[in-house]
Order: structure tokens, then sequence, then C-alpha cells
């Protein structure tokens, strides 16, 4: 693995691993470690950091939906303006371009299931591309990221072992 | 009018038993149950669960109800993989005829010493190492001769240390490397050094390889693809360390058909087969597993890093270990014992003494880096503490 996918690889693992960890770990020089991250973020490579949080546990917990959306193109339209229109909204949490039944998987999040649906029927569903919106409230969130919720697994390990 | 007549006790321990001294770790082991909070750098297992996929079909293979006995030397759908899986050492192994699969290594460890060593035979032990060996060569009514490794050496098995230890006169070599507990491994050099040594003075050469796929400077190199050396040698692999499986108790032998014959008559009688929910593990293991296995070995050779750094910031000496899952530094002060003991009592960091793995391990701490990068900041943060 070369150093910049090693340091990407470490960082989404664990994103609050300290530089100079992140250097002993693959035997870069700290200053190494410091400039391949600055350039990783500069070259848009990292987009940002951020906790993953169990939803449930958040007061109060927020109301998120799975949307999928359908569209039309004509000559004028691609997906891309589409999308550009979509991802400036602030509920919009995540969205991607998706193969199958539908064309956009967006996730919207909102403190209120009637902020959702407003959002949805007011924002979404009026953009002229859109020929049809499914809207899947989320119920319960076992695992995201990498990383499953509920009781952490113990080590329960012998202290002593030959 | 009665007599009462004095009996020893029918059920004390055999001379045999009586002969084999408690382990060396038991002490510790009782100090670190009653604490809380101990964080353990000397467990000699990984942190990682079996891969996710082995213990479904485990699961899947209860559920069809597959839980009889299987064919004495395992399961031929696992030794054909395993003579597969083996080509990567550039080991050849016959699945039908040269493999058998046992319920951990050590089980097929100790069916060869009962195999092989006649009352009175000599076994010589590479030290610092496993613990089972003595014991093993004891319960068979062996000797052992104990062949001391060195530091200066950084732990690896060389011909002047064979030859200063009187090895020549054994049967039988045992060894393990990649090792446990210095985390040494050894390379096509001196694997040959040793090659030849044994093939000079007919030694037979149990190699202990479980954590070959824990190797993270060059390759590993098995003693049974030097010349000559296939025939004198029993190669012992298993799943334990490289798939996180300890507790499904798998492992294997391959030897020589004659060897394999004599290791299964032990094995027939004292362990029938090898548990059958975990042959189906395995043979999930090595069908799709092998990206865990990597990324097992990466996780360990970054940590592996991190604990290097940290002993070196601190001014502990402690040589580059590029195997297993251990590192053997200097005990801060040079009493190994009394330095894993004062460790535990004041900062609850646990770590074992090197010469609970033999004499030759004295002054050596052995640091397992099988835990979390937390617990492992966590345990060296302490360990800074404590000798400052």
């Amino acid at each position: 693995m070369d150093e910049r996918a090693e340091l990407l690889d470490l960082l989404r693992e664990n994103a609050r691993y300290s530089t100079a960890d992140l250097a002993r770990m693959t035997g870069e020089s700290e200053q190494a470690v410091e400039g391949a991250i600055a350039t990783l973020e500069s070259d848009g490579t990292i987009a940002g950091y951020q906790a993953v949080v169990d939803p449930a546990k958040r007061e109060p917990e927020p109301v998120r939906a799975h949307v999928e959306c359908n569209v039309t193109l004509d000559r004028e339209t691609s997906y891309d303006d589409i999308a550009e229109r979509l991802a400036g909204f602030p509920e919009v949490a995540s969205l991607r371009l998706v193969s199958g039944d539908y064309d956009f998987a967006m996730e919207v999040e909102a403190d209120s299931m009637g902020e959702v649906s407003r959002f949805v029927s007011e924002k979404v569903a009026p953009v002229p591309e859109i020929t049809q919106t499914v809207t899947h409230y989320i119920m319960d969130t076992y695992k995201r990221a990498g990383h499953r919720f509920g009781d952490g697994e113990a080590d329960d390990r012998l202290a002593y072992s030959p | 009018m009665s007599r009462e007549r004095e009996r020893p006790d029918p059920l004390a321990p055999s001379q045999r038993v009586a002969s084999v001294p408690e382990s060396g770790i038991r002490r510790f082991f009782e100090l670190a149950a009653e604490m809380d909070d101990v964080v353990s750098l000397g467990v000699g297992e990984p942190d990682f669960a079996a891969p996710y996929r082995a213990r479904e079909a485990a699961i899947d293979s209860l559920q069809r109800g597959k839980t009889s006995y299987t064919a004495n030397r395992g399961m031929s759908e696992l030794r054909e993989r395993i003579a597969e899986r083996v080509t990567r050492y550039g080991l050849d192994y016959d699945p039908e005829r040269e493999i058998l699969v046992t319920a951990g290594a050590s089980e097929a460890i100790d069916a060869a010493f009962r195999a092989l060593v006649d009352p009175g035979d000599t076994v010589a032990v590479a030290q610092p190492s496993y613990v089972s060996y003595e014991p093993g060569i004891r319960f068979a009514d062996g000797e052992v001769l104990r062949v001391p490794t060195r530091a200066e050496d950084e732990f690896v098995l060389t011909r002047e240390a064979l030859e200063a230890a009187d090895a020549e006169r054994a049967e039988l070599l045992v060894y393990c490397y990649p090792n446990n507990p210095t985390g040494a491994t050894m390379d096509a050099d001196e694997i040959a050094e040793v090659a030849a040594f044994c093939r000079d003075h007919d030694l037979g050469v149990l190699a202990d390889e479980i954590y070959a796929a824990l190797t993270y400077e060059g390759e590993h190199v098995s003693i049974a693809t030097q010349p000559g050396m296939r025939e004198r040698t029993v190669v012992f692999n298993g799943f334990s360390k490289a798939y996180a499986m300890t507790g499904l108790r798998l492992g294997y032998a391959l030897a020589p058909e004659r060897v394999v014959e004599s290791m299964n008559r032990v094995h027939q009688y004292t362990m029938l087969s090898a548990p059958t929910t975990a042959q189906y593990a395995a043979i999930e293991a090595l069908d799709n597993c092998g990206s865990d296995v990597a990324e097992m070995r990466t996780q360990y050779d970054r940590r592996r890093n991190f604990v290097l750094s940290r002993l070196d910031e601190m001014g502990i000496d402690c040589f580059e270990a590029t195997g297993a899952f251990y590192v053997f530094p200097e005990a801060p002060g040079g009493d190994a014992s009394a330095f894993a003991e004062d460790l535990l009592q004041a900062e609850q960091v646990a770590v074992v003494p090197g010469d609970a793995f033999g004499a030759s391990g004295d002054g050596h701490l052995r640091m397992s880096y099988a835990s979390s990068l937390d617990d492992l900041r966590t345990a060296m943060d302490r360990i800074e503490r404590f000798i400052d």
C-alpha cells in the first residue's frame, strides 16, 4: 500500500488518530504525514471529518428518510444539473445516482416527520424533471459507515495466556 | 481385629505429571483477576473474532446437522484445501497420506511427541519458546535439551547455539518461528544453517509454523523446503493465529506418510477426529477469508510499528520483531519478573516476564500487540508513566 492509500485507510478507520500515532504506525515522519494529509484535503480527496453517531442516542432524535427519486432528462438538463439543485438543500444528508428502478437515492434528515414531508412535497417533488418520489422513513439503524450500533463487544480473553 | 493399612492416594498425580511445573504466568493471572481496569499485553491470541464468513459456515453446518465424527485425519475436502494453501510456502503434501487435521496445532505437537519419542530420547527445544513443548516431551518420557537462543542474535536459532547446547546428541529438534514469545522470524539463510546442522547430525525437526502468515518483513521460510529436509520434518500450522480461530481448536500437521501414520495412531485413540464444526469453518476460511487474514495482518503490522516506536521513544531496548504479534523488549532495570509484577500493581498493565518461556528469555518482557490501538496507546502511556 502506498503512503497515500495507507493514510486514507487509517483515517477512514479513525479520523482522530494523532499525527504522531499515524507516523508511528506507518513508519513515516510526522512532517511527512502532515504534508500528505494536507494534500489529501486540498485536492478534495478528504472532504471532511465527522463522528459516526448512533441516531437513536441523539437528543432530540432526528427524523430521517430514504427518498427514491425518478427523473426524466431533456436536452438541456443532465443528472448533474438535477443533483446540483437537490444537493444544495441542507436537509439532504446524502445524494447518490443509482442503477435500477429509480435514479437518485437521497437521504433526508430533519427535526420531525412533518418537516421531512414538507421538504419532499415542497422542495423535491416540484422540481420539473422529477417525475416520482417514494419516501421511506428510517425506523432503526443497525450499522453505519462500518460501525455497528448497540452494546459494544467486551474483550473476554484471559488477561494472560501462553 | 482389623489392621489399618497405609495406602498411598490412588489418585495422586503420576510422576510424569508431578515433574511438570505449573505455568509461570499463573501467579500473574491470579493477581490480575482481582483488579479492575487491567490493560493486557499478556494475551497470546488475536483480539479479532474469527472471520464472519467462517462463523456463518460453522452455524450453517450445525443447522444442517453436521455433528458426527469425520474421518480420523480430517475431512478430505479440508485436507485438499490445506494442501493447496501450503503451496504458497513452497510445501507439497499429499492430502490423502501426508496431512493430519487435529484439535489445534497443540494436539498435533503432542501427538508427534508421543508418536516419535521413545523413553530416554532427547528432544532439543529452542528457547525462549511456547510453553507446551517441554511438558509434551516429558509426558512422552523424553529428555529435554534446552537450546538457548541469544538476544544478540535477535533470538534467531543459529548453528552456534545448537553446537553450544550439544544439540547433536538429540534425536529431534523442536522450534517455533515466527516465534512466540520474541516475535523473531528466520530468513532463508538462517533456516538453511539449521537445516545443515540437522542433516549433519541426523536430527528430525518439529517445526511449529503456526504464525507463518504473520510475517511482516520478507516471506516465511519453512525448513521442509530445504534440501533433504522434507523427509525429516514435521510442519505444524493451523487456524488459531492467522484466522483468529483459537477457540475453534483446529490445526494440522504436514509430514511424510510414515510419520502421519504414527501420529494418527495417537490421534485416533485420543481425539478420534478434530471438531467437525471447526472443520466446516476452516473450509470456508480457506476458500473465502483470505482478505480477512490480509486485513488482520495489516492491523498487526501497524500496531507493531506503533509499539516499537513508543518503546524506542521511551528508551526501552527492543529488537525489531518481524513476526507473530509479540515484541520482546528488555525489562528496564533487568529483573523482568519484578518489573512485570510492579507494573501490574502500579499501573494495571499486564505483560509476561520472558523467563516464563525458558531461562534464556530472562531479563525480557513479552508484550502482545494483539489488542486495539486504543488499548495499546493506554498501555504505552501507563508504562511510560511507570518508568518515569
